[in-house]
């Protein structure tokens, strides 16, 4: 029996929102060949790196050229130091051909990330505005975990609030589309509102996350261990686009 | 029926081995008719730890594979009469143990020992899952630094949802915390964790602290359990481990930082 069987009662999927950390390739001058050679420098320097690499293919700051780009050579350079490309950035419309002719998926240019992220946020604002239908709300039930929840576990409330009664490790992650409440010490990543909601919000008993996430707007460790409430109980909620930290 | 343990930890090299050894040895001594499994296929340490490693004619995938009985597979210790190990195949690869397979040998186990001490490999895929799939009680294996104790918690999270308790909805694995390779002078120095800090972050039953210690490596090299060697700290402490493993509330020793004597002054007296 293999891990995949063990699974077997599972549904066979489930969506979940994450935030990889994927390489970027960021191309400022089209040349196969001095791709190729330069590549082949920084493989030599670190070999454990590019093994399978996964990596997006930024090709939006190329200087604007008459020249064809080779999408399918540049890939292939990249595959043969050992880098997996699995999207192109791009912005010019040949490069979102070329992409589009490989069945590469394309994402935009860089900055407008947090857009790509939350594409429904404008409409779950405006929906409310409509006249309800009469109908109950729609209202998922609160999920609740009693146990600690370790690092490599991820746990997700779909359309409502977590709360999470136990410790939370580094290197665990809590996904909700609402709010999200820790009363166990805080040391993992927390993302609220990953469908957009801008109106959720965070609360810990013990702020020692590795990252915080509001419908896509984070603050990563480094951030948040600067910030004077480090260890102390918080509430984080979005304004603007930026992360607020408050005592509790 | 037996206690099924597993000696399991994430992180490669931690003292999962040497661990397994003194714990089902000490299980023995107590009066308990113990088997120690070893699941590291392919690496075959146990027996060299356990020193019957000229011992062994048929291994745990002989048995998986019906190549032998467990009556044959089974190795005797030559110090304590109720005291076995299965040793692990060094010529097979990891692929060689199947859920079915070693199902087949723990209930068969179950049936004529009280304990099953199963020492895990290092990781946290195939090796390692069968290794804990079956398991009763936990012990994490984990030494005072921070990659040790993220690779604990890893597993302790394992430990809960893909075991075979787990998935069937039964009681949860009873995890115990051993702090191994502990050394309170660097502790004191900065440049380990302390007790606390790990019973903090990992938030399970300390079992007990071994001290970085050269009986170790003394003892695996003449293949002795190091809890035989009774006058060494670190079989000491893991003495007392087995007796808060079996119940018994015993203080913990060798936590702090000990004076140099005049003979370890002497003799430079390392660790
Ligand atoms: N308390 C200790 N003091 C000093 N050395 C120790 C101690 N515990 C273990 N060691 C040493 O650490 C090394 C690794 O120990 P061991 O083989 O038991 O680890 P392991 O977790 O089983 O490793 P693996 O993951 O490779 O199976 C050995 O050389 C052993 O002698
Ligand atoms: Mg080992």
């Amino acid at each position: 029996m293999s891990q995949a069987d063990l699974l077997d009662q599972a549904p066979v999927f489930q969506l979940k929102g994450s935030m990889l950390a994927i390489t970027v390739m960021e191309l400022a001058q089209y040349s196969i060949e001095q791709l190729d050679q330069q590549l082949a420098e920084k493989v030599a320097q670190a070999p454990n790196f590019f093994s399978n690499t996964p990596l997006i293919l930024a090709l939006d700051k190329l200087p604007e050229s008459e020249e064809e780009l080779d999408l399918a050579a540049l890939m292939a350079v990249c595959r043969k130091h050992g880098l997996r490309t699995l999207a192109v950035r791009a912005s010019n419309e040949a490069h979102i051909a070329a992409a589009n002719a490989l069945d590469l998926p394309v994402l935009p240019p860089s900055g407008a990330r947090e857009r790509v992220i939350d594409p429904t946020a404008g409409q779950a604002e405006k929906k409310p505005e409509k006249p309800p239908a009469p109908a109950e709300p729609e209202h998922k039930p609160t999920k609740i975990i009693t146990s600690p929840v370790r690092g490599g576990q991820q746990v997700y409330a779909q359309g409502g609030d977590l709360i999470v009664l136990a410790a939370v490790s580094s290197g665990a992650e809590l996904l909700a589309d609402g709010n999200i409440h820790v009363y166990g010490p805080m040391r993992g990543r927390a993302l609220a509102g990953v469908k957009g909601n801008l109106k959720a919000r965070i609360f810990c008993k013990q702020l020692g996350a590795e990252m915080l996430s509001i419908a896509g707007h984070y603050k990563v460790a480094e951030d948040l261990r600067r910030d004077p409430l480090w260890g102390d109980a918080v509430h984080v909620c979005l304004s603007g686009e930026l992360l607020n930290i408050t005592r509790l | 029926m037996a206690k099924i343990l597993v000696v399991t930890s994430g992180k490669g090299g931690v003292g999962k081995t040497t661990t397994s050894a003194a714990i089902g040895t000490g299980l023995a001594l107590r009066g308990h008719k113990t088997v120690i499994v070893d699941f590291d296929v392919g690496l075959r340490n146990l027996d060299l730890i356990m020193g019957c490693e000229r011992r062994v004619v048929y291994d745990f995938v002989n048995v998986v594979n019906g190549e032998a009985t467990l009556t044959q597979a089974l190795i005797k210790d030559k110090r304590l009469e109720n005291l076995f190990v299965l040793a692990a195949s060094q010529t097979r690869d990891k692929d060689a143990l199947t859920v079915e397979g070693v199902e087949k040998v723990m209930k068969e186990l179950s049936e004529n020992f009280e304990y099953v001490v199963c020492d895990s490999p290092a990781g946290i895929e195939k090796g390692a899952h069968l290794a804990m799939y079956f398991a009763d009680e936990a012990i994490v294996v984990t030494n005072p630094e921070v990659s040790s104790v993220r690779d604990s918690d890893r597993m302790l999270g394992l430990l809960a949802s893909k075991s075979r308790r787990a998935e069937e909805g039964g009681d949860p694995i009873k995890e115990h915390l051993l702090l191994t390779r502990y050394n309170p002078e660097r502790v004191t120095k900065g440049e380990m964790l302390g007790v606390d800090d790990v019973e903090e972050i990992l938030a399970i039953r300390l079992i007990g602290v071994i001290p970085e210690s050269q009986a170790v490596l003394k003892a695996s090299n003449q293949g002795v359990p190091v809890i035989l060697d009774d006058q060494s700290d670190a079989g000491q402490a893991y003495s007392d481990a087995v007796d808060r493993l079996l119940g018994k509330e015993v203080a913990h020793r060798f936590l702090d930082v000990q004076k140099k004597g005049f003979l370890q002054r002497l003799f430079g007296g390392r660790e």
